[in-house]
């Protein structure tokens, strides 16, 4: 059988690293890399961090730029969209009309940010956070002394407002729910967020909804159903994210909660995967319940095992466990395995480190840990803890709260 | 460019064994690790990835992790490993003599 080549559509953190993940693997072929907006691939992390808050206007932080490119043998078209999955021809075709075709299909499509629906003539103007434009867009209004709303207490807003109050902004924060964080990060570690926000100047609206927001001169009145009254000349939305799968739709790929993946990321075509934000895949470590990730790490896990996967190599499941980590401040948070399901807690007090939180099964198994604290020291404990998730271990409670007793020490007993 | 000169870096037990400390020297900084079997080694402080020590890393083996975003470089040869990390690291040769390590640079 001729070989028409590998086709990646998405050329976001699960794009870029399936596609060098091809051409390490000892792939010879061509391998094609679309992307529709016109940068190299780049990293999004930075977007709501160091991007929005540093004095030098940001450049995109490249993973694969031109003579990577040029090195690895892969085509990057940019600026150019995919409109159609033609199935039974194996082809792509662009919005530019131009036909791609494909032995094997990589969809690694992202999310999009949830719109906000609200009444008032000012939902035009609310910025949303994904790409490096949205970015740039933000940055731009972020100006000293600016009155900046922040609609959402997940990462992005949160991560969003830090960088506001670095930039001199005044701000405030939104949240409908009852607490900040509400999904996949347990409550002690909000407290922890929320206090560090309040500390550096942040003002909070929490589990109140809004009811309108209007334009008000050159800026916006956000109204909020208890009467209360923000005057802002910024708002950004970052209510969530909601999986891209048009495409996959269109050409009749299985949907649920996202592109469906079986545990070799291979969607209900045998020749189409799916990696990162856009697809739902069983997750082994908790016994394949059907999971769908936004994080920057599965994203590249993902895009490298699909690679090796759409090779035929040795197709492997893909079995890691969940990782998220956020920036805020001086400190930085993560969050390893999912929390759901847990009876207890026990906290570990590492002092000037931080603290760490296992979450445990009723039957004593650690389900997933989570914690807080200055990146350096903590970092390196909660990678020990992390570890010891990953092998959902009984272990005693009272080692695990002793900070006198080494992680790596415990790491070792398992072994 | 200067020849390189050996230059003593820390003692033995200064650094545990599957661990990594931090050195600085001048303006430069380094990280010199000691692997699980006991053997030591030498690069620079910073990961290739974000400008982020890798002194606070963890050592597995002979492997050092980046504790900002697990990238990974193998600290014999300095090889970057695993994503987000694609630079190598630049390594240094390590001399041990009278219980004390000295790095080449």
């Amino acid at each position: 059988m001729t070989d028409n080549g590998m086709v990646i559509v998405g050329a976001g953190e699960a794009g870029a690293r399936a596609a060098v993940e091809l051409r390490a693997q000892g792939y010879d072929g061509t391998i094609t890399l679309i992307g529709d907006e016109r940068h190299f691939p780049y990293e999004r992390p930075p977007l709501s961090k160091q991007q929005l808050c540093e004095a030098e206007p940001p450049t995109p932080a490249v993973i694969l730029a031109q003579e990577k490119l040029d090195a690895l043998r892969i085509r990057l078209l940019s600026g150019d969209a995919a409109s159609r999955i033609d199935r039974s021809r194996h082809i792509v075709q662009l919005a530019s009309g131009r036909e791609v075709p494909y032995s094997k299909l990589l969809l690694a499509t992202g999310a999009n940010p949830r719109r906000l629906t609200v009444q008032g003539d000012a939902s035009e103007e609310l910025h949303y956070l994904r790409k490096f434009d949205d970015a740039i867009a933000i940055r731009d209004k972020m100006k000293p002394g600016a009155r900046v709303a922040v609609i959402g207490g997940g990462f992005i807003g949160l991560e969003t407002a830090a960088s506001a109050i670095t930039r001199g902004c005044d701000v405030t924060l939104i949240e409908v729910g009852p607490r900040i964080l509400m999904r996949g990060v347990p409550q002690q570690i909000a407290e922890m967020v929320e206090a560090s926000h309040r500390k550096a100047g942040v003002s909070f609206a929490i589990g109140v909804m809004i009811e309108r927001i209007d334009r008000d001169g050159e800026g916006f009145v956000v109204k909020l159903v208890d009467g209360s009254v923000i005057g802002c000349d910024l708002i950004i939305a970052g209510i969530g994210a909601v999986p891209e799968t048009t495409l996959a739709e269109d050409s009749g790929l299985a949907i649920e909660n996202g592109i469906q993946v079986d545990s070799h990321l291979m969607t209900s075509d045998p020749d189409i995967y799916a990696a990162g934000d856009c697809c739902s895949f069983p997750n082994p470590m908790y016994s394949n319940r059907r999971i769908r990730l936004e994080a920057w790490r599965n994203a590249q896990d993902q895009g490298t095992q699909a690679a090796i996967n759409m090779l035929g190599i040795t197709p492997v499941p893909y079995a890691a466990l969940p990782w998220f980590w956020s920036d805020q401040y001086d400190q930085t948070l993560q969050v390893a395995g999912l929390a759901d399901g847990a009876s207890s807690t026990i906290e570990r007090d590492l002092d000037e480190a931080g603290k760490l939180f296992f979450h445990l099964a009723e039957d004593g198994r650690l389900l997933s840990v989570s914690g807080m604290g200055p990146t350096g020291a903590f970092s390196k404990e909660m990678r020990l803890a992390e570890m010891l998730a990953e092998k959902q271990a009984r272990i005693d409670a009272a080692l695990l709260a002793d900070p006198a007793v080494k992680l790596k020490a415990l790491l070792r007993e398992l072994d | 460019m200067t020849n390189p000169q050996w230059i003593e870096a820390c003692e033995v037990d200064d650094v545990e064994e599957e661990d990594v400390i931090r050195f600085d020297h001048g303006d430069r900084t380094f990280a010199i690790y000691r692997t699980d079997k006991g053997e030591f080694y030498a690069s620079d402080g910073y990961c290739t990835h974000e400008k982020f020590h890798l002194s606070n890393g963890l050592v597995m083996g002979s492997v050092i992790e980046c504790p900002k975003h697990n990238g990974r470089f193998d600290i014999k040869t300095g090889a970057a490993k695993r994503t987000p990390v694609c630079v190598d690291l630049r390594t240094y040769p390590v001399k041990i003599e009278n219980d004390k390590v000295f790095i080449q640079i």
